[in-house]
């Protein structure tokens, strides 16, 4: 009981520290820099407020969410065959690897020329960051299932169909669900950048719309939105993925 | 053949395939040539660039600001992740923040950082740094606790002092989740600068890709793009290759 | 006089529901005796080894070894082996058996004096320049005997050193363990689960309750100083092993949440 307090003590002391030092960061660079926290939650209820704005957070979700999408099916679905085919998996990994870590904005023009500026182009772009990850982690995890779980599962005499499903797709959750959360994250980012170079609208051209007319109040604020969905989507995909392996944790240890 | 062997030549099978693949498709007309020149004319502009000396403004800026984030990156990275570690209660209390990280989309930090430093390439460096940073503090971290205890029992019964311990039992121990902290600060950090300097128009590689683009100068833009692809790769292959002779000798695969 | 001595030692553990871990132990250990200790899991074995070689503090009761008290560090003359593998994995099996050696200032020569008749004495030349992971998880623990010895210990405390070995390999490692404690005359305290172990390898074997460990029964063997593993043949053997079960088996009931059957 006493621990559970202690954390939510420290997230409030850790809330209450970064308020401060973004206050103090207005005050030494000023209202050409930033706002500050007050100012800008206001002015971010002000903009949830007017219609002009929701088109853009329309534009950004819609990009996003098909991006998600695809890059869910077709980085579980490529993952899940690499996992179970040993050699290709071999093969495949470091190139994987590569991709990840290659600067992946220097093809933005390329999915420019070739999609077009619209929307399949910021798509293509969030899928591109997002498929990786997806990819990796779920093919490492069916690569690692301990083949125990399947002799078991024999054992038990489970048909294929039982067999995936009450023992190995449990087993690669976690793992593929971290997967998700880091897939969930750089597709955002993908769309974001996406909008930011040749776009119209969304919550990216916004930003660097902000910067260029210097509207610091719109860069703050739309910062200040997207900062809060990414994070607070990131923890609520953490806490999901917690309680999933944390299930069977609580055992009663005997001696 | 064994079985090793024949994965690294399927792979540059498959590599060299698919590039083979994609000179053909565009030799033959099927892709447009203003959307996608083929492969071995990226390469013919790329050296171009490199023979004629066009590029070494841009290499020079990039390399230096990558460097310098990266440097940065690892030292501060290091010695925040080693504090951390000691001080158990803020650590639990900063780890959510630490896990969220990556999801927190750092540029747009960027006119923040122009105020702060000014309009120089500060603000470039600390994008990089920034994207960098945390993967140092998390490696840091993890490898710290995987020190085995029984290594620190180890170093009490030799009767060692608390610095020995520290250089010469707890450092060497956490090694290998310390390179593979280096590899990803490289990584993020070339990441990093690379896409600020393309949608921030300062100066360097990415620029000069944005600028290609907007340009329609398809071949340098083109040629550009294949160089930074090729320094990526190579930079961190290299890294890979490094972790992987490290990890084989200690025997953690 | 005891070579070490232990009197009312305790270990509680602290936190919100204190453990109880060990103790109270009272045992004196003569100088040059091969003592074992055998008991059921978690009975405080491994805390016993770290209170007697001053990796822990106790909570109550002293402890002495050569009739200065143990606090706070490990004193010199006292070597441990540990139950997990304990070898430095970016040092060469050689490299891992100096180390001590190095960073206590002994002369150059003198360390490879040392490290050349562990490394022998342990079997390992042929493997002198390979890494602990090129190695079987039994030649590691050799390694890690060998790094205990080049320190010449007066006193070898191993803790449950054999735990991760096949029957056969432990065995032949109990030999080992014999043959060093010959060579060097050293005290040896051994710390093991394997009753067969404990009884063919020791001069004493003191047995465990569940928690907190206290000593319910004092075993003598009455074996020679020249023996090997082939002692089993012996009738004495399996007397002495039929002893320790006895005395255990109620205990090990405890340990695994079941009811001890009435005597």
């Amino acid at each position: 009981m006493r621990r559970n307090h202690d954390g939510l003590i420290d997230g409030v002391a850790i809330i209450a520290i970064l308020l401060a030092a973004w206050q103090a960061l207005f005050a030494y660079a000023g209202d050409v820099a930033i706002t500050p926290p007050l100012a800008t939650m206001r002015y971010l209820v002000t903009l949830l407020g007017s219609a002009s704005f929701w088109p853009n957070v329309e534009a950004t979700m819609l990009a996003f969410v098909e991006a998600l999408v695809i890059s869910t099916l077709l980085g579980v679905g490529l993952g899940l065959w690499l996992g179970l085919q040993r050699f290709a998996g071999d093969v495949a990994e470091p190139i994987l690897a590569g991709l990840y870590t290659v600067p992946k904005v220097t093809l933005y023009p390329v999915i420019l020329l070739l999609f077009g500026l619209n929307l399949s182009a910021k798509v293509a772009f969030g899928v591109i960051h997002g498929v990786i990850p997806i990819v990796l982690f779920t093919l490492i995890a069916v690569r690692n299932l301990p083949p125990v779980y399947r002799r078991a599962a024999r054992t038990l005499r489970l048909t294929p169909w039982q067999t995936i499903t009450t023992v190995l797709a449990p087993a690669v959750m976690p793992e593929i669900v971290s997967g998700l959360r880091i897939g969930f994250a750089v597709t955002f980012l993908g769309v974001l950048i996406g909008e930011m170079f040749a776009s119209q609208r969304g919550l990216g051209f916004l930003v660097i719309n902000g910067i260029s007319s210097h509207n610091v109040r719109l860069t703050t604020a739309v910062t200040l939105l997207i900062v809060l969905f990414a994070v607070s989507a990131n923890w609520l995909l953490l806490a999901f993925a917690r309680h999933w392996s944390s299930q069977g944790r609580d055992r009663h240890e005997l001696a | 053949m064994s079985r090793a062997a024949a994965v690294v030549w399927t792979r540059v099978a498959v590599i060299a395939g698919c590039v083979l693949a994609l000179e053909i498709a565009c030799r033959a007309g099927l892709i447009n040539p203003l959307t996608l020149i083929p492969p071995s004319a990226m390469a013919a502009a790329m050296v171009e660039l490199l023979l004629s000396g066009e590029i070494n403004g841009d290499v020079a800026h990039t390399f230096l600001t990558v460097a310098i984030a990266f440097v940065a990156a690892v030292l501060v990275g290091f010695t925040l992740g080693a504090v951390l570690h000691g001080l158990r209660r803020v650590r639990r209390a900063i780890d959510p923040l630490l896990a969220s990280y990556y999801a927190i989309p750092i540029f747009v930090f960027y006119p923040l950082l122009v105020a702060i430093f000014g309009l120089n390439n500060l603000p470039l460096i600390a994008i990089g740094f920034l994207a960098a940073v945390p993967a140092m503090v998390i490696a840091t971290l993890l490898g710290l606790d995987r020190v085995p205890r029984v290594l620190r029992k180890t170093a009490r019964m030799y009767r060692l002092g608390h610095v020995t311990t520290v250089l010469r039992i707890v450092l060497p121990a956490a090694l290998p989740n310390l390179f593979g902290g280096i590899k990803l600060a490289l990584a993020y950090s070339f990441i990093g600068v690379i896409a600020g300097e393309f949608i921030l128009s300062s100066g360097g590689l990415g620029y000069g890709i944005a600028y290609a683009y907007d340009s329609f100068e398809n071949r340098a833009m083109y040629g550009r793009m294949l160089f930074v692809l090729l320094v990526a790769i190579i930079t961190n292959g290299i890294l890979y290759t490094w972790e992987m002779r490290l990890n084989r000798r200690r025997g953690r695969m | 006089m005891p070579h070490a001595s232990l009197r009312g030692v305790t270990r509680v553990y602290p936190g919100a529901r204190p453990v109880h871990a060990l103790g109270p132990i009272d045992l004196d250990i003569a100088r040059g005796e091969f003592f074992s200790v055998v008991g059921p899991s978690g009975c405080g074995k491994s805390t016993l080894l770290d209170v007697l070689a001053g990796l822990t503090a106790p909570t109550g009761g002293n402890i002495t070894f050569e009739d200065k008290p143990v606090a706070g560090q490990v004193p010199d003359g006292i070597g441990v082996v540990f139950q997990e593998d304990a070898s430095f994995p970016w040092l060469t099996v050689r490299d891992n058996v100096a180390f001590g050696l190095r960073r206590s200032g002994v002369a150059a020569a003198e360390i490879a004096r040392r490290v050349d008749y562990a490394v022998g004495f342990m079997g390992l030349r042929d493997f002198a320049q390979s890494y602990p992971a090129q190695l079987s998880g039994g030649m590691r623990q050799r390694v890690c005997i060998a790094r205990t010895l080049v320190l010449q210990p007066r006193l070898i405390l191993l803790d449950e050193p054999f735990g991760a070995l096949d029957q056969q390999t432990r065995l032949l490692m109990g030999d080992e363990v014999l043959r060093l404690w010959r060579e060097t005359g050293a005290t040896v305290l051994l710390i093991t689960h394997a009753l067969d172990e404990a009884a063919m390898l020791s001069d004493r074997v003191g047995v465990m309750s569940a928690r907190p460990g206290r000593f319910i029964d004092l075993v003598e063997t009455t074996w020679p100083r020249e023996r090997d593993s082939r002692i089993v043949a012996e009738a004495a053997f399996g007397v002495v092993t039929a002893r320790l079960w006895s005395s255990l088996r109620n205990e090990s009931l405890k340990a695994i949440g079941r009811e001890p059957a009435p005597a």
